[in-house]
């Protein structure tokens, strides 16, 4: 089944009305797409660290458990480090949801087929490891519907959304680390963000 | 077992005293007092790691969320995690690493040799600090100075605790840790 799914309305989709959710983005195409969406200081875009997006979600979700925390990644990205999936299931953050935006495809590198576009399926895997809920997406219905589970339902959440292996202009976050951290934790916590504020 | 100096005790309480709330985790022989006194502390959330790689994210995404971890890994995990150590660099994540060493005096796994030659300079050529912590009586000192760089000058530092500390030596001892 080709997919008929547009990834910047999906994420567009995923990421409006977001309230107090807190946004990991995978390297490549997703952190153009959440950038595409809407920059916010409570979104941190990754521009390395390839297999790492659900990890930093992970820590994330731990330290701030009173808030929901996305996780967006490409399939490659979670293919690089799908052992986060089994370290999740063990952990269970029930305010944390990874969506993973599946072109089939590695798109910053000339769209080389990844894994899931020989039959891999990452929702199953996902599954497999304890993810209390998993999907498979293709529908636009089924986004919206996904969108109100992020908020409201209880995780670890996954799912896979297939779309289209188109190649979109770039629309570009900050790329200094440091502003990107520092504007997240501002964002987040206040005042106690600055270093010298966090003495046991 | 309890090592002769209680090197892991010290450690887990200096752990304490820095406010650190999150350990993930590779296990490794010689950490494995100090694994078992974070997991019964209920105000730290230990956290075992399919690979080491994936304890960089995780620190990083605590940070973020205002909280403090610390990994646990043998020398061998080091170079799981090199790549992602560009992150913490290009975004000065604070990072504390206690490595426990394979490779060195008494290694019984010639396997283990290679990486644990190289532990100290792959840590160092990603720009993590490294303290060589030679006695057990000094790993504990090593490990505040470093705990301290980390998370109040947003540092990437590492403690590798000598593998003489360690003491092991042959498979039979190792299976009775």
């Amino acid at each position: 089944m080709k997919p008929n799914l547009r990834r910047r309305e999906v994420v567009k989709t995923l990421l409006s009305n977001r309230k107090n959710l807190l946004v990991v983005a995978g390297l490549g195409s997703t952190s153009w797409d959440i950038t595409a969406a809407g920059d916010s200081s409570l979104s941190f875009p990754s521009w390395g660290a390839m297999g790492q997006a659900a990890m930093t979600g992970l820590g994330l979700a731990l330290a701030q458990p009173t808030r929901r925390v996305l996780v967006i990644t490409g399939d490659g990205e979670m293919l690089m480090g799908l052992g986060a999936l089994a370290t999740i299931g063990a952990q269970q953050p029930a305010n944390l949801a990874v969506v993973v935006i599946d072109n089939e495809r590695y798109g910053e590198t000339g769209m080389q087929a990844t894994h899931t576009a020989y039959g891999v399926d990452l929702a199953a895997v996902a599954k497999a490891c304890g993810f209390r809920e998993s999907r498979l997406i293709r529908k636009e219905s089924e986004v919206e519907t996904l969108r109100e589970m992020i908020h409201a339902a209880s995780g670890p959440l996954f799912a896979a959304i297939k779309v289209i292996d188109e190649k979109l202009p770039i629309v570009l976050p900050p790329n200094d680390g440091v502003v990107l951290k520092e504007r997240f934790r501002k964002a987040l916590l206040g005042p106690s963000a600055d270093v010298l504020a966090e003495k046991p | 077992m309890q090592p002769r100096h209680d090197w892991p005790g010290e450690v887990y309480r200096e752990l304490v005293a820095a406010n650190v709330r999150l350990v993930g985790y590779v296990p490794d022989a010689g950490q494995k007092r100090l694994i078992e006194l974070c997991q019964a502390d209920k105000a730290m959330r230990a956290v075992p790691l399919t690979t080491e790689e994936e304890g960089i994210g995780l620190a990083a995404g605590a940070w973020l969320g205002g909280m403090r971890s610390v990994l646990l890994m043998q020398s061998s995990g080091v170079g799981n995690i090199v790549n992602v150590l560009g992150m913490v660099k290009v975004c000065r994540f604070p990072l504390f690493i206690l490595v426990t060493m394979r490779g060195e005096t008494g290694e019984f796994n010639p396997w283990q040799v290679p990486m644990g030659e190289a532990t100290a300079r792959v840590l160092d050529t990603m720009g993590v600090a490294v303290r060589q912590a030679g006695e057990a009586e000094t790993v504990a000192a090593h490990v505040r100075a470093a705990l301290r760089i980390a998370f109040q000058a947003q540092g990437a530092e590492a403690v590798l605790v000598a593998q003489k500390v360690i003491g092991i030596k042959s498979f039979q001892e190792q299976a009775n840790q």
